[in-house]
């Protein structure tokens, strides 16, 4: 029984970043409707730069917690501004393409300065150790993880779903010219959200350093698995993303507990039985045909 | 116009024959295989529209087949690419059905998925893929009097079946099905309300793509005489994508062209994996940004704004 609660946290926790980079991706589809391929890099980069700034600046965990996500927003803006704004005229394959050749540059570049070998990242002495929580002892970092992606993952669905500023997103995408009518500068809030959708993959990178270890390549398997939930999840649904990265990571690691080898296959099964039985996702429009 | 394009398709096989004088052959022997595994991915991508993005489960799936039929038994190496062939195209018939009921960026989202889970196979069918460390030292029984392990013998064979694999594309897109193919490209209702049935289309095209691509899988494996995880990781995908929209998509010598690009560029990068995979990727990047058409895409622009003195409208899609 133990195993098993053991499993299903552990699941929680690997849900915890399926839930945040799928969000990220759900947001930026919703409004932009691109797929954003260099997701997982701008994951990679959250945790380098917290690795970075640790060990170029000798600054802490949560410095970085500050710090990494607004630098990943920010650069996600930088890469929305000066490229992907160039291609929303065409087919959405083509900004996929575009974010590929990006995540090929990033990856590459980080692999030049920094190496192929993982660089290990301590958690913070705070979260360091395990806390007992009575049915099970579990290391306090992960509990940390997963609470954290749990109230962002929330506070992103009230922000959108349920404030004015969530409205404002929603008509940008539902209707950009008439809401230009009302005065709104559309084009402003599409970086901004592509932003907060980079943010939140940064995010998840702060999270992962204490945790996996960092790596130039710890994107890019990372983004394949995301791209799975999503598509379980439906494709630009807020909800879907975030219930569905939380159910997947749990299924898999008490799948795995079962049977280990089907670890890592077990999401693109279930991928491809939604697929047969729901082509648009669990919680998707049925725009996918 | 029919002349010119038999003046150039010779043109271009008197390069080849004569390519791996210029170059070293086994450079030259990956330049065919990508080139037709490339000009494969373009039948789904250029002519049907559709952007796949795990074509390397077909290109890898040919790969390990061919290798352990050359492994395990002591048939001749034509029948074992056969063997990858034949893999390739029946693994394309139940994903080609399930990918081909989307459209747009999700088809592109759920080939990726199949694919991954083909590389997950591999990784855990460690008895048949030779797991991490893949399949070194495939052997290559001489046939008749082509030795194999020659690397112009074996240059020559790529090239018989790479053309083979051309022209097998080039009836597909310019018989009656290519042009189907592109009607339901561009006007999928259109075409329907005119008697086409888009998705035996659409999978007639995934399959005979995936068929072409296992061909170079099997090919590109012999050629090396080794397969690896590569061949079914997502990069290869990538890749693929990458050489068919710098050489031009839709048509039959952009892949080739695009491939021959990226090959010299790793090839004269090689001495750094990272620092050619930045330079790939910037170059990928631009190419989608501001060079959509490819290199025989603007070439053959040009060559209509020549002609008729008009331009064409708007930039490719």
């Amino acid at each position: 029984m133990t195993l098993l609660f053991i499993q299903v946290f552990n699941g929680l926790v690997n849900g915890a970043f399926y839930a945040l980079l799928s969000l990220g991706l759900a947001v930026i589809f919703g409004m932009l409707r691109i797929v954003n391929f260099a997701h997982g890099a701008l994951y990679m980069l959250g945790a380098f730069t917290t690795y970075a700034l640790g060990e170029r600046f000798g600054l802490g965990f949560w410095t970085s917690l500050a710090i990494a996500p607004l630098a990943v927003g920010l650069f996600g803006m930088l890469l929305e501004r000066t490229m992907i704004r160039r291609l929303y005229d065409l087919p959405a394959s083509y900004n996929l393409l575009l974010t590929f050749g990006l995540t090929l540059v990033i990856q590459d570049g980080v692999r030049l300065i920094y190496g192929i070998s993982g660089q290990p990242y301590a958690p913070p002495p705070q979260l360091a150790g395990a806390t007992n929580l009575g049915f099970i002892v579990f290391p306090t970092f992960r509990l940390f993880a997963i609470g954290i992606s749990v109230v962002v993952c929330s506070l992103t669905w009230f922000i959108i779903e349920r404030t004015r500023v969530g409205a404002v997103i929603r008509a940008c995408t539902e209707n950009p010219t008439i809401t230009r009518a009302f005065g709104i500068d559309v084009s402003l809030w599409v970086t901004a959200v592509f932003g907060f959708g980079s943010a939140l993959a940064g995010l998840a990178g702060v999270l992962a350093a204490p945790i996996y270890s960092v790596d130039p390549l710890m994107g890019s398997e990372l983004i394949i698995t995301t791209f799975a939930v999503v598509v379980i999840g439906g494709l630009g649904s807020i909800l879907g993303s975030v219930i569905t990265g939380y159910a997947v990571g749990v299924l898999v690691a008490i799948g795995s507990a079962l049977y280990p080898p089907i670890a890592n296959t077990l999401i693109f099964i279930l991928m491809a039985l939604v697929l047969l039985l729901r082509p648009s996702g669990l919680f998707g429009l049925q725009e996918a045909r | 116009m029919n002349v010119q394009r038999w003046v150039v398709r010779v043109g271009v096989l008197l390069v080849l024959v004569a390519l791996p004088r210029m170059i070293y052959p086994i450079l030259a022997v990956d330049i065919l295989t990508w080139g037709l595994f490339a000009l494969a991915f373009d039948l789904v991508f250029g002519y049907a529209g559709l952007l796949s993005f795990g074509h390397a489960m077909f290109w890898g799936t040919s790969g390990y087949v061919t290798a352990n039929v050359l492994l395990r038994t002591g048939l001749p190496v034509p029948v074992a690419i056969l063997a990858g062939t034949i893999a390739a195209l029946v693994l394309a018939l139940p994903t080609g059905y399930l990918s081909i009921r989307s459209a747009g960026i999700y088809f592109s989202m759920i080939t990726l998925a199949f694919a991954q889970m083909v590389d997950f196979i591999a990784r855990q069918a460690d008895r048949f893929t030779g797991g991490d460390n893949g399949l070194p030292g495939i052997p290559r029984p001489p046939l008749g009097p082509i030795q194999f392990d020659n690397p112009l013998h074996l240059y020559y064979f790529t090239l018989a079946l790479a053309a083979l694999g051309y022209l097998i594309a080039a009836r597909a897109t310019e018989s009656p099905f290519g042009q189907a193919l592109r009607a339901i490209r561009d006007n999928r209702v259109r075409a329907q309300s005119v008697g086409y049935n888009p998705r035996v289309q659409m999978l007639v095209a995934f399959v005979i793509s995936a068929g072409l691509s296992g061909l170079a899988g099997g090919l590109h494996t012999v050629g090396h005489g080794v397969v690896s995880l590569d061949a079914v990781n997502w990069t290869t995908s990538g890749i693929v994508v990458m050489m068919t929209l710098l050489g031009g998509t839709g048509t039959l010598l952009g892949p080739l062209v695009g491939a021959t690009l990226v090959l010299l560029l790793q090839d004269a990068l090689a001495f750094s994996t990272s620092a050619s995979g930045v330079v790939t990727g910037a170059v990928f990047a631009l190419t989608v940004l501001f060079f959509r058409r490819g290199v025989v895409g603007t070439l053959l622009a040009l060559d209509l704004r020549r002609r008729t003195g008009e331009r064409l409208i708007g930039p490719a899609k």
